[in-house]
Order: C-alpha cells, then structure tokens, then sequence
C-alpha cells in the first residue's frame, strides 16, 4: 500500500489573468482526517475542484495510490475513489433516499430493469455504515433535516467506493447537534480506512476531529503540520501573514456627518441586533467570512429582504426602506455581490444598464431621451474608462472589470448619498481594481459614504476607515484605522469568533 | 478590430433582416410559380386583411414574450369580446361607441387579471394562469351567446364593423391594417423611447437585477398582460367585422399563431428580446404562405405542415445564430 492514498505535485492551475493555484502540492494519508484550511479566495475551492475533476491543472502531477493518475473529468476521479460532499448539497427534495444515493449509478436486473430491493438494500447499508441506519430509504429526501440530507449525500460518496472523502463546509449549514452527530460519522469513516479531506471555516471542529492541518495562502501551499503542534493563533497567523503592498491607493476624505444609522436590524436565523453608524466621507468596511451576514444586512436595509425588525435612519431621518426602489429614491446604492446575476441585465446594451436604476433623470415628456442618454454613456465610458467598442454593447460581451464599471456608473447615474459596494473587486484583474478604489476615493472626497463588503482583508485594511466584523449575524467589534487591533490578525480572530482584545 | 467591427456589423444586419429576406424570397417564389394570381393587387389587399388580426394579438403577445413569459389566453380573449359585442347588439345596445368600449373594457380586465394572477399569487409561470384564464375565457363566451353563433349582417352596428371590414383608396387597402401600422407606430415608441418600455426588457433579460435597480417588477408584469389583454379586445372590434359573425369556435389558432409570428420574427421564450417590427414580418410570413398555399388550392392540412416546419426553421436559425455569437466571443477573447 502506498504511504499517501492521494499526493498532488507541483500543481498549478491558471485562469485568465489569474493564477488560481500555483505549485501547490499535499499529501493525505490513508484513514486520515486532513484539515484544510484558508481565507476566502486562498485557493481551497480550485484545490478541490483539481482534486475532484472539475478543474484540469496545466502543471503538475497527482497520484491516487502511488499510481500517477490524469482526470480530465469528474467521472475519472470518482472512479478513482475520490468523493466531494459540497457545501450545497445535490439532493433532489422530490425523490426518495434511494434515488439520491443512487444518482447517477444504477444497478440493474438481468432484464435491464432497476433493481430496487438491492439499492434499497444498499442504500441502507451505506447509511448504516455512517450511523444512521434508522433513515427509511423510501422517503423523499426533502422531509428530512438538513443534517440527514448531508447524511445522504455523504452515502452517495461512500456507496462508489471512495478512498478519499472531500468534504467542503460541511458544518455551515447544520444545527450543533447535527454537527456532533456529522462528527461521529467523519470518524466512523476514518476507522474504515476512508481518508477525510475536511474542509472548514471554523477552528474549532478542526481541532477536535483533524489529525493534520494543511494551510493555503493565495493559492500555494504554506504548511502541513501535525494538528497537536498548531495553536490557534499559528493557524491564523499562516492564513494571513503576508505584507500590505503598495496595490491600495487609498485617500483621506474628512469624516462628515452622520448619513446612514441602523439600530437593531433583526431577521430571523440572518441577522441579530445590527446597529451601527455610517459617516459621510468615509469608508466603512464589513469584514468577515462568508455567511457572517454582512451581505444580509445590506441587502435588509436596502430593502431586498423583508426585515423582522430594526430602524433605519438616513441623515437622521426616520426612513422605510420596503422596497429597493425606495432604498434608492431614500439615496442609497448597492452595488451588489453577485454582478451577472443582481447588477446587469446581460441582454442589454451598455447605455441601457448605465440608466437602469433612474430612467426618470433621462425622460422628458415621457420618452427617453435619447440624446440624453448617449451623452451620459460617453461620459461615464470616459471618466470610468470602460473599455468597449461602443456604448451600444451588449453588456455580456465585456470583461468582469468593464462589467462592474457598468453597474457602478449605474448607481453614480443615482445621485446617491450612501453608496453600498458588496465585494467590489471579486473577479476583476488588478489594473480595474485599482480604478474601482479610485472611484471609492473620489465618492469619499465628495462627501459620499461608503460602505464596502468585502472577504479580502488586504483590501479591508487597505482601504477602510473604520471596520465592522461580523460573525454569523451578528456585529462582534468594531475598529478604526488608528486603532491596534487594526491588523489582519486581530480581525481574524474577531471573524473566527474570538474577542477583540 | 474596426473592421472586426463592420464585419459583425453587416452579419448582424442579415440575421436581423433574416425573416424578412424570407418574405422576398417567398414572394419571389409564389410571384413565378402563380403567374397572374398572386402579385395582384386585390390578392396582396387580402394578404393584408388577413394578416391583421394575428398582427393585433401579437402585439400583446410579444409583450409576454418579452418578459419571458407568455399569454394563452388572447384567443379566446378576442373571441369574448367579438361575442359581447354581439350579445349587447342583440339586446338592442348599438351604440358603436359603448359596444367598441365596452369590448375593450371587458378584455383589458381580463388581461389584467392574467397579470394580477401571476404577480400577486406568485405563480410560477404565466403558462399556467393564463392556459387556465383561457379556458374561463372560452366557457364565458360560450355561456354568455348561449353557444349560438350571432351573425352581425344588417343589425345596425355597421359602424363598428366598418373597422374590420372597409376598404380604403381605389385600390382597396383595409381600414384594419391602417389600423394595425398605428398601433405599431405606438408599440415602437412605448418598447424604444419610454422608460415602461425600455423596463419591460430589462425585466424580461433579469428580473432579479431590475428588481434591484428599483423596477418593480410585478407592476411591469402586470402591466404588460392587461395590455395584452386591450389589444384582444381591439382584435375582437376587427374580428366582429371581418368575420360578421360571433361564433367561439373561430378562435382556432389565434395564440399559436401569434406566438408563431413573434418567435419567427426574432422573440425568444427566454426574455429580453424581440422586435415589434419582426413581429410583423413574422405575422405577414405567415399569412402569405397560407395565401400561396391557397392558391394552390392546398388545404388546411399542407399549410398547417408548412408554418410548422417554418416556425422550427426559424427557431432553428436562432439557437444557430445564438452558438455563432458565443463562438466569436470566445474568439474574441482568446485573442486577447
């Protein structure tokens, strides 16, 4: 038997402009449960992605029981004994437990039938193998908790023979129960001879069930140490000790009044108790990790989400945000995080999604004007410096970068007071980044403010005045740029659930 | 790369005018292949009065495409209209104004039920509110004529059928197509010159973004089905006249067939697109080749062959176009 179920070497995976995962390489052992571990964007997600097929690395090798092995898709690696549990689950609700466990598998009679009492039989036998041999394989999936869903996906992995068990988040959407209960089973698997890849946000399981660590860090390999050497604080330390380089341009407005106040934003299970107050002329920065509700928040208050309670105030006045359109008549933008899905309309052309959000400002007797309208694109196409062959451009055809210059000059077309930016930079080159800080830096030195989501701490630390962090829906501190705690540590651990000390 | 621009350029101009060429083209043909019969101008006339009932409903129907939805109900919305008109002139109303008025008023709420249904009880797809507005439609039509046919000839509403039915100039042109080009004139201004109009694609091309730039939405939706439900009842008004009868089972094909003129004439059932103008290139393409196909004397059953080939050529020619846009991007983009 080879000493490492699953090796990768000197893997380096590249997108467009981006390299994504560069001379990575791990080794997991047989039986083992290996930690992985990251900031956003460190590069976990392409690993397992390389791991299981999805993703075709242009360097490097990976061997599955010494044996060098090429997947060109995820069928090659399944039938290598490599399995993933993503963090959403692939259930169908409406179909039994058996014909999700089956999904995608089949056994059939001789008469070319499916043979149900044996994937019944299966099927429960892969169940019990984890523990939960009490789950009726009959019954839809979408009448169990989540936790047993969980636990039909893990059996759909485990019934193909897997060697090597990824398990991406497993716990972000399960109560602390089914979390002890997942726990027992990562271990009954283990003493199976399965290997865990278990990847996690959150320190704690990573220590009670891991028994190695693995720490990525801008898509490379930082460290593989045993789990009883790491202390927490070397674990975070890893994740995030890198330098600051020159890449913020970030300038001083002065901070004016008080713009935006929120107290006691509540929604159930999202958001708990929210207050907090933003000025004008500076930015104020939400960090935290994914899930911790700050997306939430922007959107409760811009009114995308109903809220169960909470007041918002807008230069002190008492405001009702029900609606985004009345978010934005209230003066507030929201650039938000997902671009193609919430910020463009694809279909359309660069002009059209310019005046999207106030066609009112370019209508004169109830038609568009349209000269209006090309003027206003030849000036945002110009201070924005989108690059395009014309205003009229389908809005599909540009680069992520051009793209989101679109949709801020969207909401600059808005004459807004409060401008919200949720995750800005994701997915655009470093070059468009920078001329998006410079539109944050132009906003703040008109008086503007500025609110930015963002997962990057280089780009919180970079650019914010002050810092809110959130964890899980609620606010766990707050830090100005002058203070201490201002370091990429001490928000770390705030978003890890610690203090600020 | 200015040349990389002209060259799409052109490219787009030809599958723009794509069902239009056909039209020549099909002209062409039928112009060789029937000497004298069909290039005539009291033919061509017919071709016009024919195709304006469908250019009517495809209007609304376009709406619904546009939006990403769609409106099964506009057949028989029409017909109810045509057979309000005719119950109302049986009980002696003849007022052309009242009838005109009250045939729009009855379908434009029913339209604007559609649009309520859908927006207010979160259905998941207009196909189902409207496929079942229709059948209410139909049982309402039915109930109200008594499931009689009503013949219009003679009965003193001559007025209003005038609009379905008068010619115009000494070559005959048909009231109802001068009808149909102001409407369409106005279409073209609401769909590319009003802030509603521009709304309705972006709803169509992502409801979630236009949500969030502050369109509602479901006011837009609603919108476009009670206006799909007015241009049934102006459809009705012309089929009073054209048909001079009231009958509920002439609706026959009305809503395929004006889904057929929309997608032909470049709509999509994914949203975001289509053009009033194509819709009516698709609507004439239709009528002609049933006109041909008349000529020919060929029945119902080789025109139905041929406008069902025609439409899945159509379709055809666009997810083929779609492939060929995705394709030059991605070269595009190696390029670079």
């Amino acid at each position: 038997m080879a000493d490492y179920v699953v090796e990768l070497k000197n893997v380096t995976k590249r997108f467009p402009g981006v390299i994504a995962m560069h001379d990575m390489h791990i080794q997991i052992r047989p039986g083992e449960i290996h930690g992985l571990i990251g900031e956003n964007g460190a590069g976990k997600s392409t690993l397992i992605k390389v791991l299981t097929g999805v993703h075709i690395p242009e360097e490097g090798e990976i061997f599955v029981d010494g044996q060098k092995v090429s997947f060109s898709n995820p069928v090659h690696a399944r039938e290598a004994g490599i399995a993933c549990v993503y963090q959403e689950l692939n259930i169908v609700p409406m179909l039994p437990v058996v014909d999700n466990v089956f999904m995608g598998r089949k056994v059939t009679k001789s008469s070319g039938l499916l043979d149900y009492p044996r994937m019944h039989k299966e099927a429960h036998e892969a169940l019990t193998l984890l523990g939960h041999p009490e789950v009726d394989t009959h019954i839809e999936c979408g009448k169990l908790g989540m936790g047993l869903q969980q636990m039909v996906e893990i059996a759909k992995a485990v019934s193909v023979k897997a060697k090597l068990l990824i398990m991406d988040e497993p716990t972000s959407s399960l109560g602390e129960q089914e979390v002890k209960q997942l726990m027992l089973t990562v271990r009954k698997l283990k003493a199976e001879g399965i290997a865990i890849l278990f990847v996690s946000h959150k320190l704690e399981e990573l220590f009670e069930l891991c028994d190695r660590v693995t720490v990525m860090r801008d898509g490379e390999h930082i460290l593989t140490e045993d789990m009883s050497n790491m202390t927490n604080d070397k674990l975070i330390q890893a994740m995030v000790g890198r330098s600051l380089e020159n890449q913020f341009p970030k300038e001083f407005g002065t901070r004016g009044e008080c713009m935006l106040e929120v107290k006691n934003l509540n929604e159930l299970g999202v958001l708990k108790n929210v207050s907090f107050k933003a000025y004008g002329g500076e930015i104020l920065a939400f960090a935290g990790l994914v899930g911790a509700g700050r997306t939430e928040t922007m959107r409760a208050l811009f009114g995308a989400d109903k809220i169960d309670s909470g007041e918002i105030y807008i230069q002190g006045k008492k405001v009702k945000n029900g609606s985004p359109g009345q978010a934005i008549r209230n003066g507030i933008a929201f650039l938000t995080e997902d671009r193609k899905g919430q910020g463009l309309v694809l279909s359309e052309s660069i002009k059209m999604n310019l005046i999207l959000a106030n066609m009112k400002k370019f209508t004169r007797r109830f038609l568009l004007d349209h000269g209006k309208i090309a003027e206003n694109s030849q000036d945002m196409i110009g201070t924005l410096r989108i690059k395009t062959p014309s205003a009229d451009e389908i809005t599909a055809q540009l680069s992520g970068g051009n793209q989101q210059k679109v949709v801020i000059g969207k909401w600059i077309n808005c004459d807004a007071q409060i401008y919200i930016f949720d995750e800005p930079t994701r997915g655009i080159d470093v070059g468009a980044k920078v001329e998006v800080y410079n539109v944050m830096n132009k906003l703040v030195k008109e008086g503007k403010c500025v609110i930015m989501v963002s997962s990057e701490l280089p780009e919180v630390l970079g650019m914010a005045d002050r810092v809110i962090v959130m964890r899980e829906g609620e606010i766990m501190g707050e830090l100005e740029r002058d203070s201490d705690q201002f370091n990429q540590e001490d928000i770390m651990r705030a978003a890890w659930g610690g203090r600020i000390a | 790369m200015k040349s990389n621009e002209k060259k799409t350029g052109i490219g787009d101009i030809l599958m723009k005018l794509g069902p239009l060429l056909v039209l020549a083209l099909l002209f062409i043909i039928f112009t060789i292949t029937l000497p004298g019969r069909f290039l005539q101008v009291p033919n061509l006339m017919n071709i016009l009065k024919q195709t304006s009932v469908n250019c009517l409903i495809a209007s609304g129907m376009l709406l619904a495409l546009i939006t990403a939805g769609i409106d099964l109900s506009v057949g028989y919305n029409a017909i109810l209209a045509t057979c309000l008109i005719g119950v109302m002139m049986q009980s002696g109303i003849t007022n052309p104004f009242l009838l005109i008025i009250c045939a729009i008023l009855v379908s434009t709420f029913c339209g604007f039920m559609n649009g309520t249904l859908l927006t207010r009880l979160d259905l998941p797809h207009p196909f189902v509110s409207t496929l079942g507005m229709k059948f209410v439609l139909w049982g309402l039509a039915l109930l109200i004529t008594h499931s009689q046919t009503i013949g219009f000839a003679n009965k003193g509403i001559d007025a209003v059928l005038w609009i379905g039915k008068a010619t115009i100039f000494p070559i005959g042109f048909p009231v109802c197509f001068i009808l149909v080009v102001i409407f369409y004139i106005l279409f073209h201004i609401f769909l590319n010159h009003t802030p509603l109009g521009r709304q309705i694609y972006c709803v169509g091309g992502n409801p979630e973004a236009a949500r969030m730039s502050g369109i509602r939405s479901k006011d837009v939706l609603t919108i476009v089905y009670t206006i799909s439900g007015f241009m049934c009842g102006v459809s009705g008004i012309v089929l009073a006249g054209r048909l001079n009868t009231a009958n509920t089972a002439s609706a026959g094909t009305f809503d395929t067939d004006a889904i057929a003129a929309c997608i032909i004439g470049g709509a999509s059932f994914r949203g975001g697109k289509g053009t009033i103008w194509g819709c009516m290139i698709g609507a004439m393409l239709i009528a002609t080749i049933r006109n041909g196909l008349n000529l020919f004397s060929a029945g119902n059953d080789i025109q139905y062959i041929v406008i069902g080939l025609v439409i899945i050529g159509a379709v055809t020619i666009d997810v083929f176009r779609g492939k060929m846009e995705a394709n030059a991007r991605k070269m595009a983009n190696a390029k670079k």
